[in-house]
Order: structure tokens, then C-alpha cells, then sequence
């Protein structure tokens, strides 16, 4: 079929179908359920229109039920069976977890990662948005500083991988080791411990470019005079960058900063891509792609457990960012 | 002592000049008011003294010292903000302890000039208070709490008036007439374009136009003997009317012929070389009357008439091109619209002009 007509049906259908289920649904209302006649008509007539919101809400609702509240609680119901879903295995998987030395050393890595990267991202974005602002070749030092935020989070690994190299000839790192006269190239997502952090620095790398955006937007917000009474009252730069122009901006940095944290939380390709979760470098994300097809029960398991971590930064990243509107 | 000394004051941006030498002395304790129409650099000018814009030439002097080269903080001034600029997320009284305290002052010498300010502005109930907890009124009182805690040489105020409403506006413009009477040694410098309050609070009125003072005096110098057009119908509300007229015959009194054919003699002395040349007519709406008899400067028809109660304003127009001519009589009149009347003033209440815009000072001016 020609997809313009394919289009044009569509659109038929949903519009009509929006239309006919508020026009149906309020007959029913008005006219089968609650009658506005007889000797209960006034207090038909209340209860119709106590019900007739829900009617509006319904197909809401009924979207969100399938597509957000479904997934959630099936994947918990899921997290309670087996490894090929067929035996209820109560709490089975949750216990393994917490036995699990791979498990405790993910949770202890996402608890660096958590604390490091939006840090990290946070503190060079506002560095970076400080000093840009203002500058005539501030809009192309931010293009560039934004431009990983254009890269997949795969291909962004990938560039790194060049600069890790365990070779000389490639790697940023050793060349630099080299021309410092180190011997032996080494490689540095081996390093016990200290790899994560180079994994760390890929995100950071990638998420300074959202922050100092932001960031910019606020510090442009400010009021100048704010800064000239600062000036005026003896504050340096450094005192009018921390003490003004910082707490000004406070709201946006909490907001930046969680925002960033909430995706630290669910980002497993960068681990995924560049270690596989070897040499001590797992956090929750990828050890939950490590079983997945696997052992799907395990799986869901830590996906639960990412999502309660996650459920409080959101609900505080977005309580402070309906603030940031009023 | 002296205050302040500007010579030859000078701000360029780029190839553009905004303000083109600026001269003038301001003695300490005086209330000095820069006004002028919008982009005339009256603010400009306050800000260089401030420290926040560059000097691009001449020196200025604050306390005797050249200051070009001296950051704001070390000026010894002060300055209050049209918009308040208090940091929101500081309390009323941190926010008057900032300079203070970035100056390392002990903590009970802060304590010390922050009451004492609150005192004074009538703060002390708010001192725990953010900024955003206070009416504008409030606010601004606290900008000036905390210029008064700098103890400055100089105040600067720039529009402080600006953004609050009218009966506001009379209440702080009183205050700020107060608090320099009660610091008779601190020069204050303030900017406006409403000459409301350059009238009610200056010692001495600088009149700016396109970057150049147009005159400096007193209040009511500058209302009875503007130095020239400019400042004769900036200073005065309705603006004084201006008729386009021709010297007849100069001496010790001048005859003029104004526009529409009338002609006037007023008791200003006149080079006799300038008979004959164009010159500018001129008297204030308040001077003018009703004419009794054939003794009048000017005849017209009554286009409009604003019956104010304390006042009556009738509008003449045809006389003037674009321009009505307006006469404003103390008291209810009637509304005369669409009458043809007649309107004389007071032989010392006229202006001339010449062909440049300078007036034909009288010889009591000296």
C-alpha cells in the first residue's frame, strides 16, 4: 500500500478513535449508567460528572500502566524465578547477588563511578562555561568541548581505546610515557584499581559538554549588577565566582549534577566496550549484560536493584528541577 | 576640600565616543545630580567613576588622588544599582557584611556598622531575611545599607529609584534627602533622568546631552536662567514653549517678532549686530496668563484643556508647527476649547535664545 494512504489511515484511525472513545464513553456515562432523568437525576448527574475526569485520564493512564508500570513490575515478578523462568525461587536471586564477590565489587565501582563522574563532568563544565562566557571565541571552544556529546557512548570508547593503547605508536598515553623516557609501553585499563578510573574520565569526557552547556545558561542568568556590587564591594574572581555567581547558580548545579548521576547509573557500554567488566572494572550495569539471555532471573534481579539506587536521585533531581521553573 | 576633580573626562568604546571631556569639580559633602535624556552617558559617566568602566582619557581625582588606574574596592566609594543587585542568596544582613568581610574586618566591627546601618534605614526587623522576602521598597533600603557599611568617601547612586512605584518613589527619595543630611561629609553622586528628583534633591544639578554637561548650577539657577535651549526645556515640566522668532531692533531691549507676526520687547540687552538675525522665543507654561486687553504675547485657539483641579493646562496649537504651546494656570479654569484667547507673561519671566541655542543673558546675570 502507497504509505501516504498508510499515513492517512493512521491518522483517520487515531483521531477517530480518540474521538469516538470520548464521545462513546460519555454517552455511556450520561445515558446507560447514570441517566439524567428519573428520580435520581440530580444526584446521577453528580456522580456522572465525578466519573467523567477518570474517562479523560483513562487511555493516559492505560499507556503508561502498559508501557512503564508493566515493565517494572514484571521484571521484579521475573527476578523472583529461576534461571530459565520455570521455578519460583522467592528471593533465590537476590541472595546470590549479595554473595557474589563480582556483585559487591560492581556496586563498589558504581559507587566510585557515582561519585566521581557527575563531580568530574560538573566541575569541568562549569570551568569550562566560566571561562567561555563572554569571550569572542567562546561559542567555538564550546562547540568542540560539546562535541562528544554527539558521539554513542560505543564510538566514544573506541576513540579512547586508541589513546590506551598498550602500544607507543598509538596510544596517547604511552607516547607520552615514551617521550618521558618510561620503558615499555603499559596498559592502563590493567592497572588494578586506577582502571576504573580511566574509564571514568571516557564519561566525564563525553557528559562536560552537556554540563557546561547548561551551566553557560545559568551563568548568563545572573544579574550583571549582582557581580559589579561584588566587584565594587572588593570581591575578587575567585570570590566572585564562588561566592556570587556559584550559589546563584546552585539550583542548575544540583540539577546538572543529577541528572548526570542518574545516566552514570545506567550506562554500561563504556565498561562493556573497553573491559568487559575484566580486571576488577564490572559496575552494575554491565554485570547486568553479563547475564542477560543468560540467566534472565539474575538479570532482572540487578536491574531492580539499579532502579531502586536510581529512584531517589530522580525524584530529588526532579523535585529541585520543577524549582529551577518556578 | 575637594571631592572629586574630573578633567577632560573621556570614554570611547571602539571608534565611538560616548562621553567628549568632561570637566567639573563636586566638593566634599555635596549632593551633586547627573540627569539627562536616555544615552546622554549620565550613567556611563557614574560608572567610570565607579571603577566599572575603563577611563579612555583625562584624570579623575577622588580625596585628591587620581584614581584612573584603582580598582572600584579601593576608591572609597560606594555605589546603589537601579535594580538593586543584592545577592540573592544572602541574608539583608550578610549581604551588608559582604564588603566587610572580604576585607577582613573583625566580626565585631562588622556587627558594629551592620546594626548601626539597619538602624538607620530601619532594617533591623529584617536582618535574617532573604532578599526575595522584602517588598522593592525594603530592598532598596538595604542597597543603601549596604553602601552606608562601606563608609564611603562618595556614594554613587545609579536610578535607584527607578524600579519602584510612585508613592514609593517620594518616600525613599526623602529618605535618601535624610540620610545626606545626616552625613554632611559624604559626596553623593546620583544619577536620573527624572528631574523631579534632580530637582528635589541636588545641591547642584550637571545637565548631560550626547556625552557633554550642557550647564551646571542649582536647582533653581538652572530653572530661571537656563544657559541654553537644552537645558531650558529639559529643566521644567511641561517643557518651556519655544516660539522661532527675529530680532527687530537690539540694544539695551530687544523687540522680536515672533512667529504668526506679534511683536514682543523684552528686557534683555542684545549686541546691536544682532539685529536682524533668528532667534528663539521662549517662556514656561507656569508664566504664562490669560490676557486682559490688548497688552499679550501670543493669540490662539484652545485645542485642548486639562482640567487637573490644581492646575488647568490649555493646549494651543497652530501657532507652533507639530509643537502645541502650553499654558499652565494655577486653579480651575474653564474649559475655553475651541475659543480663541489671548496670553501675556511677566516681562522678567521671558527667555531669548540665539540662532545656536545660547541664551541672551540678562544684565542682572552679570
Amino acid at each position: 500500500m502507497n504509505p501516504l494512504v498508510q499515513g492517512l489511515i493512521t491518522i483517520v484511525i487515531g483521531v477517530g478513535g480518540c474521538v469516538g472513545y470520548f464521545y462513546l464513553s460519555n454517552l455511556v456515562v450520561d445515558h446507560l449508567i447514570f441517566p439524567a432523568k428519573g428520580k435520581n437525576a440530580g444526584r446521577n448527574i453528580n456522580r456522572a460528572n465525578k466519573v467523567r475526569p477518570w474517562l479523560f485520564l483513562f487511555p493516559a493512564i492505560f499507556a503508561l500502566g502498559l508501557y512503564l508500570v508493566y515493565p517494572v513490575v514484571g521484571s521484579f515478578w521475573r527476578s523472583l524465578f529461576n534461571r530459565a523462568g520455570t521455578d519460583f525461587i522467592g528471593l533465590g536471586n537476590y541472595m546470590a547477588l549479595a554473595a557474589s564477590d563480582e556483585f559487591r565489587t560492581a556496586v563498589l565501582n558504581n559507587f566510585l563511578w557515582v561519585l566521581f563522574v557527575p563531580a568530574g563532568a560538573t566541575a569541568f563544565g562549569l570551568l569550562a562555561a566560566q571561562l567561555t562566557d563572554k569571550m569572542r571565541w567562546g561559542n567555538v571552544a564550546k562547540s568542540l568541548i560539546f562535541m562528544p556529546m554527539a558521539i554513542s557512548f560505543v564510538g566514544a570508547s573506541l576513540i579512547w581505546k586508541f589513546v590506551y593503547a598498550n602500544n607507543a605508536d598509538i596510544g596517547l598515553i604511552n607516547a607520552v610515557r615514551e617521550a618521558l623516557g618510561a620503558s615499555g609501553p603499559i596498559d592502563v585499563l590493567q592497572i588494578p584499581f586506577w582502571n576504573n578510573f580511566f574509564l571514568m574520565v571516557i564519561l566525564i569526557w563525553i557528559q562536560t559538554g552537556f554540563a557546561m552547556v547548561i551551566l553557560s545558561a545559568a551563568l548568563r542568568g545572573i544579574p550583571e549588577e549582582t557581580v559589579e556590587a561584588a566587584v565594587i564591594d572588593g570581591a575578587n574572581p575567585f570570590q566572585i565566582f564562588f561566592k556570587i555567581k556559584v550559589p546563584q547558580m546552585m539550583g542548575t548545579i544540583v540539577v546538572v549534577w543529577t541528572t548526570i548521576t542518574i545516566l552514570v547509573l545506567k550506562v554500561f557500554d563504556i565498561v562493556y566496550t573497553m573491559t568487559g567488566g575484566n580486571f576488577g572494572t564490572q559496575i552494575l550495569p554491565s554485570y547486568m549484560m553479563a547475564y542477560m539471555f543468560r540467566d534472565d532471573g539474575r538479570a532482572t534481579a540487578v536491574a531492580f536493584v539499579i532502579m531502586l539506587i536510581v529512584l531517589p536521585v530522580m525524584i530529588w533531581n526532579i523535585r529541585q528541577a520543577r524549582r529551577e521553573l518556578r | 576640600m575637594t571631592g572629586l576633580t574630573l578633567t577632560d573626562i573621556r570614554k570611547s568604546y571602539g571608534s565611538v565616543d560616548v562621553i567628549h571631556g568632561i570637566d567639573l569639580e563636586i566638593q566634599e559633602g555635596e549632593f551633586v545630580v547627573f540627569v539627562g535624556p536616555s544615552g546622554c552617558g549620565k550613567s556611563t559617566l557614574l560608572r567610570m567613576i565607579a571603577g566599572l568602566e575603563d577611563i579612555t582619557g583625562g584624570t579623575l581625582k577622588i580625596d585628591g588622588e587620581t584614581v584612573n588606574d584603582i580598582p572600584p574596592s579601593k576608591r572609597g566609594i560606594a555605589m546603589v544599582f537601579q535594580s538593586y543587585a543584592l545577592y540573592p542568596h544572602m541574608t539583608v544582613y550578610d549581604n551588608m557584611a559582604f564588603g566587610m568581610r572580604i576585607a577582613k574586618e573583625s566580626k565585631e566591627e562588622i556587627d558594629r556598622r551592620v546594626r548601626s546601618a539597619a538602624a538607620i534605614l530601619q532594617l533591623e526587623p529584617y536582618l535574617d531575611r532573604l532578599p526575595k522576602a522584602l517588598s522593592g521598597g525594603q530592598r532598596q533600603r538595604v542597597a543603601i545599607g549596604r553602601a552606608i557599611c562601606r563608609d564611603p568617601k562618595v556614594f554613587l547612586f545609579d536610578e535607584p529609584l527607578s524600579n519602584l512605584d510612585a508613592a514609593l518613589r517620594v518616600a525613599t527619595r526623602i529618605e535618601i534627602n535624610k540620610l545626606h543630611e545626616s552625613m554632611p561629609n559624604s559626596t553623593m553622586i546620583y544619577v536620573t533622568h527624572d528631574q523631579v528628583e534632580a530637582m528635589t534633591l541636588a545641591d547642584r544639578i550637571v545637565v548631560l546631552s550626547a556625552g557633554h554637561i550642557e550647564q551646571v548650577g542649582a536647582p533653581i539657577e538652572l530653572y530661571n536662567r537656563p544657559a541654553n535651549l537644552f537645558v531650558a526645556q529639559f529643566i521644567g515640566s511641561p517643557a518651556m514653549n519655544i516660539i522661532p522668532a527675529k530680532i527687530e531692533s537690539a540694544g539695551a531691549q530687544t523687540t522680536v517678532t515672533l512667529t504668526g507676526g506679534k511683536s514682543v520687547t523684552v528686557d534683555i540687552p542684545t549686541d546691536p549686530a544682532e539685529s536682524g538675525k533668528e532667534a528663539s522665543f521662549g517662556v514656561r507654561p507656569e508664566d504664562l496668563t490669560v490676557a486682559e486687553g490688548d497688552d499679550f504675547i501670543f493669540e490662539g485657539e484652545v485645542a485642548l484643556a486639562e482640567q487637573l483641579g490644581e492646575v488647568t493646562l490649555y493646549y494651543i496649537e497652530g501657532l507652533v508647527k507639530d509643537q502645541p504651546i502650553i499654558a499652565k494656570m494655577p486653579g480651575n479654569h474653564p474649559s475655553r476649547r475651541g475659543e480663541r484667547v489671548r496670553f501675556t507673561a511677566g516681562r522678567e519671566t521671558l527667555h531669548l535664545f540665539d540662532a545656536a541655542g545660547q541664551t541672551y543673558r540678562r544684565s542682572s546675570d552679570g
